[in-house]
């Protein structure tokens, strides 16, 4: 058997998971990586996007937006602002993140109408949204 | 001296109060298991984040590039008060106690020529303030509505607070909350969430601080992207705390409202069966001394 780690993943309001994992699929800031066991400490910061978890039980789906994970060479623990198993989001649920993102966009445009920096990212928070709303099949509109 | 009756009223009446505390005592203790387990649920959660901002904000350090919500505004001239406190009274000393330990920070603050604010989430709060530092006030956050606290309502106050501080109204804030210590004791606290402080005992307690961490992206971008949720966390924090306190604070309330009215009862049962007896003794010596008489 392959060596495992131990996988945490916790949202503001409980603790939603926590196993032995073989390997973690983490939706980075800057770009998506795998963490497995004696991978070297690191901590970065969260997309919105499919976290995915494979574990000597399976593997397991979960949406994930906003927040950090933190890689140890024996843990992962991922702490999200939401977090949710990917065969319960539901296109309402998926649209109100989507409908958040959209004014967060229009907020930025507003309000840093000289400052690409702020609309720039907005604009990315809200397409990496539409991204895992296709990869989990659906739609923004 | 009270008639019969009315003594008989008196002694319903309390009975009847002593139902509804007891009532009370009851639901509050369902509730704080509730609350207890949702603050329990979110502890993991904030001990890590703490843990690793402890960790951020220790490598960052004073920089002059570190975002403001660490390293401050340079002043401390206006102090923000986020007041946190339950919606409903009937919790003994509760709400009171938070409001005095508010009162207290307020009057010592303008006693050094600072500014204060001061933002209340909880009408008991508010109502406790308004009469000395009503015109600090600068808005109010009702959670009548909400159940069940759940991290958005956190986050729509930190949104508030955040705003603010972007709009330079405020150099730093405070929440005002009460910690649960067990059913019968709550301590008022106050804690600072701008500029971010890291909580010294987390800071002793994290294990691995030996450990070199690579960050993705830099330390500065995470605590920028950090920080604000670090706002929130502590107030979510706070919030399930306050639920839990203030359930506990009622259920011993109640429990001695209910001991109380017992006690009442018993008092009253007993001048109850006293005027009776004296009333019968006043009949029959009527009647004797009027046999007598003939």
């Amino acid at each position: 058997m392959a060596e495992t780690v131990q996988f945490d993943l916790v949202s503001p309001e409980r603790r939603l998971v926590s196993v032995e994992a073989t390997e973690v699929r983490i939706p980075g800031a800057e770009g998506d990586l795998t963490a497995m066991a004696q991978h070297s400490p690191l901590i970065t910061t969260l997309r919105p996007g499919i976290l995915t978890v494979s574990g000597p039980e399976g593997e397991a789906e979960y949406v994930v937006t906003g927040g950090f994970a933190e890689i140890g060479a024996d843990s992962v623990s991922v702490l999200a602002e939401k977090a949710i198993p990917s065969g319960d989001m539901t296109q309402e649920h998926f649209k109100a993140l989507v409908d958040e993102a959209t004014d967060k966009l229009a907020k930025a445009q507003e309000t840093f109408v000289n400052e690409p920096g702020p609309v720039d990212d907005a604009a990315k928070l809200l397409s990496d949204m539409v991204a895992m709303g296709d990869h989990i099949g659906l739609s923004a509109n | 001296m009270p008639s019969l009756k009315d003594l008989k009223n008196r002694i319903e009446s309390v009975k009847s109060t002593r139902k509804i505390t007891k009532a009370m005592q009851m639901v509050a203790a369902a509730k704080l298991r509730r609350a207890q387990d949702a603050a329990e649920q979110s502890r993991p959660y904030a001990e890590r984040f703490n843990a690793v901002m402890g960790k951020l904000a220790a490598s960052v350090g004073d920089s002059d590039s570190a975002p403001r919500l660490l390293r401050g505004t340079g002043s401390d001239d206006v102090h923000l008060l986020v007041v946190l406190t339950a919606e409903r009274g009937l919790c003994g000393g509760f709400n009171a106690n938070i409001a005095k330990l508010a009162r207290a920070e307020a009057e010592d603050l303008r006693a050094k020529g600072k500014t204060v604010k001061i933002l209340t989430v909880g009408k008991k709060g508010r109502d406790a303030l308004k009469r000395d530092l009503g015109e600090l006030f600068i808005h109010h956050v009702d959670l009548s509505e909400v159940k069940n606290i759940g991290y958005a309502d956190a986050q729509t106050i930190a949104a508030d607070v955040l705003s603010r501080f972007d709009a330079g109204e405020f150099d730093v804030a405070k929440i005002f909350y009460s910690k649960f210590v067990n059913v019968v004791s709550q301590v008022p606290s106050m804690q600072q969430v701008i500029p971010f402080q890291v909580d010294e005992e987390t800071a002793e307690e994290a294990p691995e601080a030996s450990v070199v961490y690579d960050y993705e992206p830099d330390e500065e971008a995470i605590l920028a992207d950090l920080l604000p949720r670090g706002v929130a966390t502590a107030i979510f924090s706070a919030l399930l705390e306050n639920g839990a306190s203030e359930q506990g604070a009622r259920m011993s309330a109640m429990d001695n409202a209910t001991r109380n009215a017992g006690e009442m009862i018993d008092k009253l049962t007993i001048e109850y069966n006293r005027s009776r007896q004296a009333v019968i003794t006043n009949e029959l010596i009527e009647i004797i001394s009027g046999a007598e008489a003939l």
